[in-house]
């Protein structure tokens, strides 16, 4: 049946490496290039050239920045590992619904948590002229609360709108090695109060620690909380440098200054999961017993689980909700926010467009070629997902505006016509820093979803006449279609949600959701930034919706939500998993 | 070891050629300087333990593994060399895998379709069906892989492999994942579907016995090296090293001091004119020792029924461990009872030497047999 002088057989000289690694190379460089871009222009200018402007902001910046991470950082441990702790150790009525509940403030991103509360809590705003009326009070000037535009109110709402990230991963934890451990310490006469001291906290530490982390780094990106509430950290000075005095050296100095507390963070996150994968390898065993309350022990018990979900998610979103109504009432759909709502989405679908293919192009890459160099190309990948977006603004457009200045003056030159700013002005600079800044969520993903893939799918697609390219498309894409449809939306929400790149490298005249709420929360005037936020945190429920399967035991969910779950809370690559697969039977 | 197997009379240019492969993996050799050399339509069992580097082999002939150094040509054509690398679509090599990899979202009839999309679609499809009208498949051709039993699998995977009728098929394990009494049969079905499409194929296992019954010739591997190659036949009966000796089955190992033409051992005198000077080993196959009516005295110390095979412990003694003994017929002993024992000399093979396992293995040359 074998016929050998078929067609002569296609070669390859052994060198050359396959079009993947390349691509993959690709990908890599264009993650990398901003941050490049602001450490050597920050090495460029050295310590006597920094200018006044920076080293007059630069300490007192750097101070209330690492007084609003660490007051953050308590707060979320606190909420986090307590409600983490409460729903899983008891069972009480309504435990259910504070199981997923508690994930909903991840809808809410912190700008939209400060522009409510600022004017929930203003003066003249409900809470107050409520108090003020119980009290007997006629004005504010007899009687107002300690007004929330301070340190303590940045870092109460960083609080209650970060904490799920510490829950979600202090709950897995629980969830999946507390039982046997709790049980066995019980046996060794440890008491059920001491259990959680003595051996839960202990045992969530790493767990706790990466959660932290992962909120930190949103408290770092944070540019619209810290300015309405007026706590000058170093995002906000770096827009300010930028913006405001239009000094762009100093805002690249003041950016290369927060770089050190990005690596901070991923040290602490990638040290903290490596410690967690030590402590994950007990095999996965049974949830934990959970002690029944009843009565009023039972009612205090879900009051307290139901507190930072009413803070972090029912308060702003009812009063966006009230306040999104009467907007409408008053002055219907205004076509400034339909124009907002079409930029965002179009803008947000083209990013995570290039984000699920740069992301698949390094996870295959490094799957089809194993080795250091197309490891380090996916790891390389995914650095963005810690710098703050305004430092990746920097990062993007020193280049990008140097490569439109070029092409404008090669065309003048050559055609004699002015293409203007090409890139900056069509908004790829934007796309681009979604993308750099997101590709972590899409190659973490989808690398998890494609090691559930068994290898010798690859080698019977190869050997049955079917090019690395051919297999991809015809056995990996359907195979991993959950992954990449969780990958896909956790991109398009955060797209959706992204402020601090949005506000420095849109096009003229283009408003996002984000930048057109910014916009009037910082003009003080409140018209349609309430509905424009309704729609942000409505679209924002999507992920929380998949993440709040994790840990219930429905009956298929498990593909989808564990590659929702790695891509989220797994942001950084560093968590591999351990060669599951639920693709095959 | 260097005497190649019978050769076929028509005699045809090895369809698969391996040459001094090696492959290390960090430092470690996986495949060391192995070499090939198969026929066309010749069914190779590969045997060894696991790590032996079989599975490497295969992946490597498939092309979906590199190598290191040395060359493998497939008909007339180098496919890895120093400076080619043929990639595994344009081989034209058919693999079965161990867990099948029967791709979940493709029904049987879309897998087994899978390796055609070069042909028109129409020659495609009448591909399809007579392969799974060959197979018996049809009953199965609409079901997903986890629809069907692991026997079915393993033949939807097989007809999958044979449908583009690639040069050599290439099997890794694929009989370990199915129960022991579907094993024999889906064997000998595989088998005969091979033979009667004259398929060269390579069969991977671990399992002498399996190695034994599928294999025009079997090769042995150990350590990422070839250790012996021949008939099923020559290699169970005359293996050519003590690793060889050992793997097929247990081995009764009796010390002997050559004297004159003869070996005497503790369990008697056995003729040997091979003139020999230092101590040597006995290798003595269960199935070489009976009870005898005349023979030395032993007493039975275990007995085990293995189905038709009927095992007893015999210890003897002059010997540190008892002898074990295999037989079909059923003995009416039981355990105390002192018996005789006799050994088949045509059988017994001589280890010269140390405690090397790789150690040559001779069959006694008989005084009287001349």
């Amino acid at each position: 049946m074998s016929d050998l002088a078929l067609r002569p057989l296609r070669r390859r000289a052994r060198l050359i490496p396959s079009g993947w690694a390349v691509f993959a190379f690709g990908v890599a460089v264009f993650a990398v290039l901003p941050i490049v871009v602001i450490l050597t222009t920050a090495m460029e200018n050295t310590g006597a050239l920094w200018s006044h402007i920076v080293a007059g902001i630069l300490p007192q910046a750097t101070r209330t920045t690492l007084t609003l991470l660490v007051g953050t950082a308590v707060l979320v441990t606190v909420i986090g590992t307590g409600c983490a702790w409460l729903v899983t150790a008891y069972r009480f009525r309504g435990r259910a619904f504070l199981e997923w509940g508690l994930l909903l403030p991840l809808a809410v991103p912190t700008y939209i948590m400060a522009y409510a509360y600022m004017d929930v809590l203003s003066p003249l705003g409900l809470i107050q002229g409520v108090i003020r009326d119980l009290l007997g009070y006629s004005s504010p000037r007899e009687f107002r609360l300690p007004d929330i535009r301070a340190m303590w109110g940045a870092i109460t709402l960083f609080g209650f709108v970060l904490y799920p990230y510490v829950y979600l991963t202090t709950r897995m934890m629980f969830l999946t090695q507390a039982a046997n451990l709790v049980e066995a310490s019980r046996t060794l006469g440890t008491s059920r109060s001491a259990v959680f001291w003595r051996v839960a906290l202990p045992l969530a530490r790493p767990a706790i620690a990466v959660g932290v982390s992962l909120a930190l780094m949103e408290t770092l990106n944070d540019i619209g909380a810290s300015q309405f509430l007026g706590v000058r950290t170093l995002t906000a000075s770096v827009y300010t440098t930028w913006i405001v005095r239009n000094d762009l050296a100093g805002a690249t100095q003041i950016a290369s200054a927060m770089l050190v507390f990005v690596v901070l963070l991923i040290w602490l996150e990638r040290f903290a999961r490596r410690r967690q994968r030590y402590a994950s390898n007990a095999q996965r065993s049974r949830a934990m017993a959970a002690r029944p309350l009843t009565g009023a022990k039972g009612a205090v018990a879900f009051a307290v689980g139901f507190l930072p979900i009413f803070i972090g998610f029912i308060g702003p979103a009812s009063y966006l909700l009230g306040a999104a109504i009467r907007r409408i009432e008053f002055a219907g759909i205004s076509p400034q926010i339909v124009r907002a709502t079409l930029n965002t989405v179009t803008v947000s679908a083209v990013a995570t467009l290039l984000v699920l293919v740069a992301g698949f192009v390094v996870a295959y890459a490094s799957r089809i070629r194993p080795g250091p160099w197309t490891g380090s190309f996916l790891r390389l990948s995914t650095l963005g997902y810690a710098v703050p977006g305004t430092v990746l603004a920097i990062g993007i457009l020193i280049p990008v505006a140097a490569l439109d200045r070029f092409i404008d003056r090669s065309a003048s030159e050559w055609f004699g016509l002015s293409t203007g700013l090409l890139f900056m002005g069509s908004g790829c600079a934007l796309v681009y820093a979604y993308t750099a800044r997101f590709l972590a969520i899409s190659s973490g993903g989808i690398e998890a979803g494609l090691s559930r893939i068994a290898i010798s799918y690859d080698h019977a697609a190869r050997t049955l006449g079917h090019t690395s390219t051919g297999a991809l498309l015809k056995v990996h894409l359907p195979l991993s279609r959950t992954a990449l449809t969780a990958a896909g939306l956790l991109v398009f929400v955060d797209c959706m949600k992204e402020l601090p790149a949005t506000l420095l490298l849109r096009p003229l005249n283009f408003e996002s959701l984000s930048t057109l709420l910014y916009g009037e929360a910082a003009r003080g005037t409140y018209e349609d930034a309430a509905l424009a936020a309704l729609v942000i945190v409505a679209i924002g429920m999507l992920p929380v919706t998949l993440l709040a399967r994790v840990g219930t035991s429905s009956s298929d969910p498990v593909a989808f939500t564990d590659g929702a779950q790695e891509s989220r809370s797994g942001r950084g690559i560093f968590w591999k998993t351990s060669g599951r697969r639920s693709a095959s039977t | 070891m260097n005497d190649e197997p019978p050769i076929s009379p028509q005699v045809l240019p090895p369809i698969l050629e391996i040459c001094g492969v090696t492959r290390r993996f960090g430092g470690v050799p996986a495949l060391d300087n192995v070499s090939l050399k198969v026929r066309a339509g010749e069914i190779v069992a590969l045997l060894g333990h696991s790590g032996c580097g079989k599975s490497t082999l295969l992946r490597i002939i498939a092309g979906v593994e590199d190598i290191d150094g040395g060359q493998v040509a497939l008909g007339s054509q180098v496919v890895v060399g120093s400076d080619v690398f043929v990639e595994p679509e344009i081989r034209n090599v058919g693999m079965m895998f161990q867990d099948y990899a029967l791709f979940p979202h493709l029904t049987a009839r879309q897998n087994i379709g899978f390796g055609l999309k070069k042909m028109p679609r129409k020659r495609a499809a009448a591909r399809v069906a007579a392969i799974i009208e060959r197979l018996n498949l049809e009953s199965l051709s609409e079901r997903y892989p986890h629809m069907m039993s692991g026997g079915e699998q393993q033949r939807v995977a097989l007809a999958r492999a044979l449908a583009p009728q690639p040069h050599i098929l290439l099997m890794d394990e694929p009989f370990s994942n199915l129960d022991r009494g579907l094993r024999e049969r889906i064997r000998r079905e595989t088998v005969d579907v091979l033979r009667a499409l004259g398929t060269t194929a390579i069969i991977v296992t671990h399992d002498a016995e399996e190695a034994l019954a599928l294999g025009d010739r079997v090769v042995l591997m150990d350590k990422g090296r070839i250790v012996e190659e021949g008939s099923g036949e020559a290699i169970y009966r005359t293996p050519r090293t003590a690793d060889a000796a050992l793997f097929f089955s247990h081995v009764n190992i009796v010390p002997a001091q050559p004297s004159g033409e003869w070996l005497e051992s503790p369990i008697g005198r056995f003729p040997d004119r091979r003139a020999r000077t230092a101590p040597v080993r006995l290798f003595i196959r269960p199935q070489a020792v009976a009870l005898a009516e005349q023979g030395i005295p032993a007493r039975v110390s275990g007995r085990m029924l293995l189905g038709e095979i009927e095992e007893l412990m015999l210890t003897v003694e002059t010997l540190n461990e008892p002898l074990v003994m295999r037989t079909t017929t059923r003995s009416e002993v039981e355990i105390g009872d002192d018996v005789r024992v006799s050994f088949d000399t045509g059988s017994i093979l001589v280890c010269e030497g140390d405690h090397t396992k790789t150690r040559a293995l001779t069959p006694l040359v008989d005084a009287g047999g001349v």
